[in-house]
Protein backbone atom coordinates (compact mmCIF):
# COMPACT_ATOMS: atom_id res chain seq x y z
CA UNK A 1 0.00 0.00 0.00
CA UNK A 2 1.08 3.79 -0.92
CA UNK A 3 0.24 6.78 1.25
CA UNK A 4 -0.29 10.19 -0.68
CA UNK A 5 -0.81 13.17 1.40
CA UNK A 6 -1.25 15.78 -1.33
CA UNK A 7 -1.48 19.64 -0.86
CA UNK A 8 -4.00 20.63 -4.10
CA UNK A 9 -7.26 18.91 -5.34
CA UNK A 10 -5.86 18.50 -8.38
CA UNK A 11 -2.74 16.42 -6.76
CA UNK A 12 -6.02 14.14 -4.97
CA UNK A 13 -7.44 13.78 -8.71
CA UNK A 14 -4.89 12.91 -10.45
CA UNK A 15 -3.52 10.49 -8.28
CA UNK A 16 -6.83 8.87 -8.25
CA UNK A 17 -7.39 9.01 -11.61
CA UNK A 18 -3.76 7.64 -12.32
CA UNK A 19 -4.15 4.67 -9.60
CA UNK A 20 -3.32 0.92 -10.58
CA UNK A 21 -5.33 -1.20 -8.34
CA UNK A 22 -7.88 -0.06 -5.24
CA UNK A 23 -7.43 3.75 -4.47
CA UNK A 24 -9.27 5.34 -1.14
CA UNK A 25 -9.71 9.14 -0.34
CA UNK A 26 -8.40 9.00 3.42
CA UNK A 27 -10.46 11.96 5.85
CA UNK A 28 -11.50 10.60 9.34
CA UNK A 29 -10.44 7.46 8.50
CA UNK A 30 -13.07 5.71 10.89
CA UNK A 31 -14.16 3.68 8.11
CA UNK A 32 -11.26 3.08 6.06
CA UNK A 33 -9.20 1.80 9.01
CA UNK A 34 -11.79 -0.57 10.28
CA UNK A 35 -11.90 -2.48 6.44
CA UNK A 36 -8.29 -2.09 6.22
CA UNK A 37 -8.08 -4.74 9.15
CA UNK A 38 -10.02 -7.22 7.38
CA UNK A 39 -8.05 -9.77 5.48
CA UNK A 40 -10.40 -9.49 2.24
CA UNK A 41 -9.84 -6.34 1.87
CA UNK A 42 -7.13 -4.81 -0.42
CA UNK A 43 -6.33 -1.45 -0.62
CA UNK A 44 -3.47 0.05 -2.82
CA UNK A 45 -2.94 3.82 -2.33
CA UNK A 46 -4.70 5.91 0.20
CA UNK A 47 -4.76 9.56 -0.52
CA UNK A 48 -4.80 11.87 2.74
CA UNK A 49 -6.98 14.98 2.21
CA UNK A 50 -6.11 16.50 5.75
CA UNK A 51 -3.22 18.46 4.34
CA UNK A 52 -5.28 20.43 2.16
CA UNK A 53 -6.71 23.44 4.03
CA UNK A 54 -9.96 23.97 2.52
CA UNK A 55 -11.08 20.06 3.07
CA UNK A 56 -10.80 20.93 6.89
CA UNK A 57 -12.81 23.87 7.20
CA UNK A 58 -16.22 24.97 7.25
CA UNK A 59 -17.22 28.66 5.47
CA UNK A 60 -20.74 30.46 5.55
CA UNK A 61 -20.86 31.75 1.87
CA UNK A 62 -23.75 33.99 0.36
CA UNK A 63 -25.43 30.05 -0.43
CA UNK A 64 -25.32 28.45 2.67
CA UNK A 65 -22.44 26.74 4.26
CA UNK A 66 -19.37 24.58 2.66
CA UNK A 67 -18.59 22.06 4.77
CA UNK A 68 -14.61 20.57 4.04
CA UNK A 69 -14.59 16.82 3.51
CA UNK A 70 -12.18 16.01 6.03
CA UNK A 71 -14.11 18.57 8.96
CA UNK A 72 -14.84 16.46 12.01
CA UNK A 73 -18.39 15.83 12.95
CA UNK A 74 -17.30 17.08 16.45
CA UNK A 75 -16.65 20.52 14.80
CA UNK A 76 -19.93 20.66 13.31
CA UNK A 77 -21.16 20.48 17.26
CA UNK A 78 -19.00 23.44 17.94
CA UNK A 79 -19.90 25.79 15.04
CA UNK A 80 -23.18 27.80 16.23
CA UNK A 81 -24.05 29.10 13.04
CA UNK A 82 -24.26 25.74 11.34
CA UNK A 83 -25.83 24.05 14.93
CA UNK A 84 -28.51 27.75 14.59
CA UNK A 85 -29.59 26.91 11.14
CA UNK A 86 -29.64 23.20 10.64
CA UNK A 87 -29.72 21.61 13.79
CA UNK A 88 -31.03 18.32 12.73
CA UNK A 89 -28.18 17.82 10.28
CA UNK A 90 -25.42 18.37 13.14
CA UNK A 91 -27.75 16.12 15.60
CA UNK A 92 -27.71 13.48 13.11
CA UNK A 93 -24.20 13.86 12.07
CA UNK A 94 -22.97 14.22 16.42
CA UNK A 95 -25.15 10.71 16.46
CA UNK A 96 -22.24 8.60 14.82
CA UNK A 97 -19.92 7.11 17.09
CA UNK A 98 -18.39 8.04 20.71
CA UNK A 99 -16.07 11.26 21.40
CA UNK A 100 -13.40 9.35 19.90
CA UNK A 101 -15.38 8.81 16.66
CA UNK A 102 -16.55 12.29 16.67
CA UNK A 103 -13.21 13.33 16.57
CA UNK A 104 -12.12 12.17 13.30
CA UNK A 105 -15.46 10.96 11.25
CA UNK A 106 -17.23 13.28 8.80
CA UNK A 107 -20.23 13.48 6.87
CA UNK A 108 -18.35 13.06 3.67
CA UNK A 109 -16.97 9.89 4.74
CA UNK A 110 -20.28 8.86 5.96
CA UNK A 111 -21.79 9.73 2.89
CA UNK A 112 -18.80 7.75 0.83
CA UNK A 113 -19.06 4.69 3.14
CA UNK A 114 -22.77 4.30 1.52
CA UNK A 115 -24.05 2.24 4.54
CA UNK A 116 -28.18 2.53 4.24
CA UNK A 117 -28.09 3.02 8.06
CA UNK A 118 -25.72 6.23 7.54
CA UNK A 119 -27.12 8.76 10.56
CA UNK A 120 -25.86 12.28 8.45
CA UNK A 121 -27.16 10.79 5.28
CA UNK A 122 -31.56 11.46 5.72
CA UNK A 123 -31.03 14.12 7.55
CA UNK A 124 -28.50 16.17 4.79
CA UNK A 125 -30.99 14.94 2.01
CA UNK A 126 -33.75 16.36 4.45
CA UNK A 127 -31.91 19.59 4.58
CA UNK A 128 -31.63 19.44 0.51
CA UNK A 129 -27.69 18.96 0.26
CA UNK A 130 -25.24 18.48 -2.46
CA UNK A 131 -21.78 17.37 -2.76
CA UNK A 132 -19.49 19.09 -4.64
CA UNK A 133 -17.07 16.88 -6.31
CA UNK A 134 -13.72 17.21 -7.65
CA UNK A 135 -12.33 15.52 -10.87
CA UNK A 136 -9.68 15.75 -13.58
CA UNK A 137 -12.21 17.41 -15.56
CA UNK A 138 -13.00 20.03 -13.16
CA UNK A 139 -16.28 19.82 -10.20
CA UNK A 140 -19.58 19.51 -10.72
CA UNK A 141 -22.17 19.69 -8.14
CA UNK A 142 -24.52 17.05 -7.24
CA UNK A 143 -27.10 16.46 -4.99
CA UNK A 144 -26.50 14.27 -1.62
CA UNK A 145 -28.98 11.48 -2.70
CA UNK A 146 -27.34 10.77 -5.95
CA UNK A 147 -24.38 9.94 -3.66
CA UNK A 148 -24.86 6.26 -2.67
CA UNK A 149 -26.55 3.67 -5.16
CA UNK A 150 -26.74 0.98 -2.90
CA UNK A 151 -24.60 -0.53 0.23
CA UNK A 152 -21.46 0.08 0.26
CA UNK A 153 -21.34 1.25 -3.62
CA UNK A 154 -21.51 5.48 -5.02
CA UNK A 155 -21.95 7.42 -8.01
CA UNK A 156 -18.60 8.47 -7.92
CA UNK A 157 -15.77 7.34 -11.16
CA UNK A 158 -12.68 6.95 -10.97
CA UNK A 159 -10.89 10.19 -10.40
CA UNK A 160 -13.75 11.80 -8.68
CA UNK A 161 -13.77 12.77 -5.33
CA UNK A 162 -16.38 14.78 -2.70
CA UNK A 163 -14.72 17.73 -1.72
CA UNK A 164 -17.52 19.52 0.22
CA UNK A 165 -20.43 19.00 1.47
CA UNK A 166 -22.90 22.38 0.71
CA UNK A 167 -25.80 22.73 2.62
CA UNK A 168 -27.76 25.58 0.96
CA UNK A 169 -29.34 29.00 3.67
CA UNK A 170 -32.12 28.39 5.54
CA UNK A 171 -34.88 29.68 4.26
CA UNK A 172 -37.40 31.57 6.63
CA UNK A 173 -39.71 29.67 8.60
CA UNK A 174 -37.78 26.64 7.89
CA UNK A 175 -36.43 23.49 10.52
CA UNK A 176 -34.80 20.86 10.10
CA UNK A 177 -34.41 17.64 12.87
CA UNK A 178 -33.63 13.77 12.19
CA UNK A 179 -34.36 10.88 14.45
CA UNK A 180 -33.23 7.09 14.48
CA UNK A 181 -34.64 4.25 16.22
CA UNK A 182 -31.55 1.79 18.11
CA UNK A 183 -31.79 -0.65 20.67
CA UNK A 184 -29.83 0.83 23.17
CA UNK A 185 -29.86 4.75 24.26
CA UNK A 186 -26.76 5.44 22.55
CA UNK A 187 -23.71 4.35 20.13
CA UNK A 188 -25.89 1.90 17.65
CA UNK A 189 -26.57 1.73 14.28
CA UNK A 190 -29.85 2.80 13.31
CA UNK A 191 -32.26 0.38 13.07
CA UNK A 192 -34.95 3.39 11.37
CA UNK A 193 -34.03 6.90 10.87
CA UNK A 194 -36.10 9.82 9.46
CA UNK A 195 -34.83 13.22 8.76
CA UNK A 196 -37.56 16.26 7.72
CA UNK A 197 -36.80 19.42 6.71
CA UNK A 198 -39.94 22.00 6.27
CA UNK A 199 -40.50 25.56 5.44
CA UNK A 200 -44.12 27.12 6.60
CA UNK A 201 -45.91 29.80 5.51
CA UNK A 202 -46.98 33.47 7.37
CA UNK A 203 -49.97 31.19 8.85
CA UNK A 204 -47.93 28.37 9.60
CA UNK A 205 -49.10 25.99 7.38
CA UNK A 206 -46.46 23.88 5.50
CA UNK A 207 -45.31 25.57 2.12
CA UNK A 208 -42.53 22.88 1.28
CA UNK A 209 -41.02 20.02 2.83
CA UNK A 210 -38.59 17.27 2.41
CA UNK A 211 -38.38 13.66 4.10
CA UNK A 212 -35.80 11.14 3.76
CA UNK A 213 -35.79 8.07 5.28
CA UNK A 214 -32.55 5.79 6.46
CA UNK A 215 -32.24 1.91 7.21
CA UNK A 216 -35.30 1.26 5.15
CA UNK A 217 -33.95 0.24 1.92
CA UNK A 218 -30.86 -0.36 0.15
CA UNK A 219 -29.96 3.14 0.01
CA UNK A 220 -31.63 6.84 1.62
CA UNK A 221 -35.17 6.97 0.68
CA UNK A 222 -36.32 10.80 -0.50
CA UNK A 223 -40.34 10.46 -0.61
CA UNK A 224 -42.03 12.59 -2.54
CA UNK A 225 -45.36 11.33 -1.33
CA UNK A 226 -44.08 12.03 2.07
CA UNK A 227 -43.67 15.03 1.42
CA UNK A 228 -46.79 15.77 -0.25
CA UNK A 229 -48.75 14.07 3.09
CA UNK A 230 -48.30 17.14 4.99
CA UNK A 231 -47.79 20.20 2.17
CA UNK A 232 -50.55 22.52 3.10
CA UNK A 233 -51.28 21.13 6.72
CA UNK A 234 -50.39 22.29 9.91
CA UNK A 235 -49.33 18.86 10.99
CA UNK A 236 -53.19 17.82 11.46
CA UNK A 237 -53.61 14.48 13.09
CA UNK A 238 -54.98 13.29 9.35
CA UNK A 239 -51.94 14.70 8.25
CA UNK A 240 -49.57 13.07 10.32
CA UNK A 241 -51.39 9.96 10.00
CA UNK A 242 -51.26 10.59 5.81
CA UNK A 243 -47.35 10.61 6.36
CA UNK A 244 -46.59 7.93 8.31
CA UNK A 245 -48.65 5.91 6.39
CA UNK A 246 -46.21 7.36 2.90
CA UNK A 247 -43.19 6.53 5.08
CA UNK A 248 -43.77 3.06 5.27
CA UNK A 249 -45.17 2.58 2.06
CA UNK A 250 -41.89 3.78 0.74
CA UNK A 251 -40.26 1.38 2.76
CA UNK A 252 -38.63 -1.32 1.72
CA UNK A 253 -36.40 -2.49 4.65
CA UNK A 254 -34.41 -5.88 5.17
CA UNK A 255 -35.27 -8.32 7.71
CA UNK A 256 -32.92 -9.08 10.09
CA UNK A 257 -31.84 -9.77 13.55
CA UNK A 258 -32.28 -5.64 14.61
CA UNK A 259 -35.55 -5.32 13.27
CA UNK A 260 -37.79 -7.07 10.99
CA UNK A 261 -39.06 -5.63 8.27
CA UNK A 262 -42.93 -5.45 9.67
CA UNK A 263 -41.14 -3.28 12.85
CA UNK A 264 -38.72 -1.10 10.13
CA UNK A 265 -41.81 -0.33 8.05
CA UNK A 266 -43.97 0.78 10.97
CA UNK A 267 -41.34 2.47 13.42
CA UNK A 268 -40.19 4.64 10.09
CA UNK A 269 -43.79 6.41 10.42
CA UNK A 270 -43.55 6.54 13.82
CA UNK A 271 -40.21 8.91 13.89
CA UNK A 272 -41.44 10.92 10.58
CA UNK A 273 -44.56 11.63 12.72
CA UNK A 274 -42.09 12.81 15.39
CA UNK A 275 -38.94 13.92 13.47
CA UNK A 276 -41.93 16.60 11.64
CA UNK A 277 -43.44 17.94 14.63
CA UNK A 278 -40.23 18.97 15.81
CA UNK A 279 -39.03 20.29 12.30
CA UNK A 280 -42.24 22.40 12.81
CA UNK A 281 -41.53 23.54 16.43
CA UNK A 282 -38.24 24.60 14.54
CA UNK A 283 -39.49 26.47 11.82
CA UNK A 284 -42.05 28.19 13.77
CA UNK A 285 -39.29 29.41 15.88
CA UNK A 286 -37.07 30.97 13.41
CA UNK B 1 6.14 -1.75 1.26
CA UNK B 2 7.70 1.83 1.26
CA UNK B 3 8.45 2.97 4.51
CA UNK B 4 6.58 6.57 5.34
CA UNK B 5 9.18 9.35 7.52
CA UNK B 6 6.80 10.85 10.06
CA UNK B 7 8.13 13.66 12.10
CA UNK B 8 5.79 14.94 14.67
CA UNK B 9 5.34 15.80 18.71
CA UNK B 10 4.57 13.41 21.00
CA UNK B 11 4.12 14.56 24.68
CA UNK B 12 6.00 17.52 23.87
CA UNK B 13 8.81 15.87 22.38
CA UNK B 14 10.31 15.80 19.08
CA UNK B 15 9.95 13.03 17.39
CA UNK B 16 11.10 10.94 14.02
CA UNK B 17 9.96 7.66 12.98
CA UNK B 18 9.37 5.44 9.75
CA UNK B 19 6.36 3.40 9.89
CA UNK B 20 4.80 1.16 7.40
CA UNK B 21 2.05 3.28 5.10
CA UNK B 22 -0.65 0.76 6.47
CA UNK B 23 0.36 0.67 10.27
CA UNK B 24 -1.56 2.33 12.71
CA UNK B 25 -0.39 5.21 14.88
CA UNK B 26 -1.35 2.49 17.91
CA UNK B 27 1.66 0.49 15.97
CA UNK B 28 3.92 2.69 16.01
CA UNK B 29 3.76 4.02 19.73
CA UNK B 30 4.00 0.44 21.04
CA UNK B 31 5.98 -1.12 18.86
CA UNK B 32 8.41 1.42 17.89
CA UNK B 33 8.74 4.24 19.81
CA UNK B 34 8.14 1.95 23.38
CA UNK B 35 5.14 3.39 24.79
CA UNK B 36 2.98 0.81 25.88
CA UNK B 37 0.15 2.62 27.56
CA UNK B 38 -1.90 2.40 24.77
CA UNK B 39 -3.45 -0.28 24.53
CA UNK B 40 -4.86 -2.45 21.72
CA UNK B 41 -8.65 -3.78 22.46
CA UNK B 42 -10.65 -3.64 19.96
CA UNK B 43 -8.34 -2.54 16.69
CA UNK B 44 -11.52 -1.24 15.58
CA UNK B 45 -12.35 1.76 17.29
CA UNK B 46 -14.89 0.33 19.72
CA UNK B 47 -13.56 -0.13 22.92
CA UNK B 48 -11.26 3.08 23.29
CA UNK B 49 -8.27 1.27 25.01
CA UNK B 50 -5.67 2.97 22.34
CA UNK B 51 -7.09 6.44 23.17
CA UNK B 52 -4.45 9.35 22.62
CA UNK B 53 -4.66 12.96 21.72
CA UNK B 54 -4.23 14.30 18.87
CA UNK B 55 -4.08 18.02 18.44
CA UNK B 56 -6.62 18.52 21.62
CA UNK B 57 -8.90 15.66 20.21
CA UNK B 58 -9.60 12.46 21.68
CA UNK B 59 -9.21 9.81 19.13
CA UNK B 60 -8.48 5.93 18.55
CA UNK B 61 -4.68 5.37 17.85
CA UNK B 62 -5.64 2.31 16.13
CA UNK B 63 -7.96 4.27 13.53
CA UNK B 64 -5.00 6.32 12.82
CA UNK B 65 -2.51 6.08 10.21
CA UNK B 66 1.25 6.49 11.99
CA UNK B 67 1.75 9.04 8.44
CA UNK B 68 -1.03 11.22 9.72
CA UNK B 69 1.16 12.00 12.81
CA UNK B 70 3.20 13.92 10.24
CA UNK B 71 3.36 17.78 12.04
CA UNK B 72 0.47 16.39 14.84
CA UNK B 73 0.55 17.27 18.25
CA UNK B 74 0.38 13.83 20.21
CA UNK B 75 -0.51 13.61 23.97
CA UNK B 76 -0.49 9.81 25.49
CA UNK B 77 -0.71 8.46 28.92
CA UNK B 78 2.86 7.97 29.59
CA UNK B 79 2.81 12.47 29.29
CA UNK B 80 0.33 12.50 32.03
CA UNK B 81 2.04 12.78 35.20
CA UNK B 82 4.61 15.73 35.89
CA UNK B 83 7.43 13.87 36.59
CA UNK B 84 6.72 11.73 39.66
CA UNK B 85 4.16 13.76 40.83
CA UNK B 86 0.64 12.12 39.50
CA UNK B 87 -1.95 14.10 37.85
CA UNK B 88 -4.80 14.70 39.74
CA UNK B 89 -6.64 12.36 37.54
CA UNK B 90 -4.45 9.25 38.08
CA UNK B 91 -4.41 10.32 42.13
CA UNK B 92 -8.28 9.69 41.90
CA UNK B 93 -8.45 6.63 40.20
CA UNK B 94 -6.00 4.93 42.43
CA UNK B 95 -7.74 6.29 45.43
CA UNK B 96 -11.40 5.46 44.11
CA UNK B 97 -10.29 2.40 43.26
CA UNK B 98 -11.26 3.01 39.45
CA UNK B 99 -9.25 0.13 38.02
CA UNK B 100 -8.80 -3.57 38.12
CA UNK B 101 -6.91 -5.18 35.72
CA UNK B 102 -5.87 -1.68 33.83
CA UNK B 103 -5.99 -2.58 30.34
CA UNK B 104 -8.73 0.30 29.90
CA UNK B 105 -7.68 2.64 32.18
CA UNK B 106 -4.90 4.68 30.19
CA UNK B 107 -7.52 5.42 27.07
CA UNK B 108 -9.91 5.86 30.31
CA UNK B 109 -7.28 8.37 31.56
CA UNK B 110 -6.84 10.04 28.36
CA UNK B 111 -10.06 10.50 27.76
CA UNK B 112 -11.19 12.02 30.81
CA UNK B 113 -8.25 14.59 30.52
CA UNK B 114 -9.61 15.33 27.32
CA UNK B 115 -12.65 16.08 28.80
CA UNK B 116 -11.87 17.97 31.85
CA UNK B 117 -9.30 20.20 29.01
CA UNK B 118 -12.69 21.28 27.42
CA UNK B 119 -15.43 20.81 30.07
CA UNK B 120 -13.95 21.70 33.63
CA UNK B 121 -17.45 21.05 35.48
CA UNK B 122 -19.24 18.32 33.78
CA UNK B 123 -21.98 16.84 34.83
CA UNK B 124 -22.64 13.07 35.70
CA UNK B 125 -24.63 12.83 32.39
CA UNK B 126 -21.68 14.62 30.51
CA UNK B 127 -19.30 12.25 32.24
CA UNK B 128 -21.16 9.16 31.39
CA UNK B 129 -21.96 10.39 27.86
CA UNK B 130 -18.04 11.56 26.83
CA UNK B 131 -16.88 8.46 28.46
CA UNK B 132 -19.17 5.90 26.15
CA UNK B 133 -16.20 5.27 24.11
CA UNK B 134 -14.57 3.47 26.55
CA UNK B 135 -15.59 0.20 27.67
CA UNK B 136 -13.95 -1.38 30.70
CA UNK B 137 -14.96 -5.17 31.66
CA UNK B 138 -14.29 -4.98 35.32
CA UNK B 139 -14.58 -2.26 37.85
CA UNK B 140 -18.37 -1.04 35.90
CA UNK B 141 -18.34 2.56 35.48
CA UNK B 142 -19.27 4.10 38.81
CA UNK B 143 -15.89 3.88 40.48
CA UNK B 144 -14.67 6.05 37.24
CA UNK B 145 -16.98 8.44 36.75
CA UNK B 146 -16.41 9.44 40.68
CA UNK B 147 -12.84 9.29 40.15
CA UNK B 148 -13.27 11.95 37.29
CA UNK B 149 -15.81 14.37 38.77
CA UNK B 150 -13.83 14.37 41.96
CA UNK B 151 -10.94 15.06 40.34
CA UNK B 152 -12.78 17.99 38.07
CA UNK B 153 -13.48 19.66 41.59
CA UNK B 154 -10.36 19.23 42.78
CA UNK B 155 -8.85 20.47 39.72
CA UNK B 156 -11.62 23.82 39.47
CA UNK B 157 -10.19 24.53 43.25
CA UNK B 158 -6.86 24.84 42.43
CA UNK B 159 -7.70 27.16 39.32
CA UNK B 160 -9.58 29.34 41.50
Amino acid sequence: MRYERPKTTAEVTNLLAGAVGRAFVLAGGTDLLVRMKSDDFEVDLVVDIKAIPSMSEISETADGFEIGAAVPCAVLGENKALVAAWPGVVEAANLIGSTQIQGRCTIAGNLCNASPAADSVPAMVAAGAHARIASPDGAKIVAVEEIPVGPGETSLKKGEFIEAILIPKRSPRSGDAYLRFIPRTEMDIAVVGAGVRLTLDEQGGIESARVALGAVGPKVVLSEEAARAIVGSKLEEAALDALAEACSAASTPIDDKRGTVEFRKHVVGVLARRAAKLAYKRAGEN
Amino acid sequence: MVSVPVSTTINSDEVEFLCRADESLLDVLRNRLGLMGAKEGCGTGDCGACSVIMDGRIVCSCLVLGAEAEGRTIETIEGMADGNELHPLQKKFIEHAALQCGICTPGFLMAAKALLDANPDPTEEEIRFWLAGNLCRCTGYDKIVRAVADAAQEMRGKRA
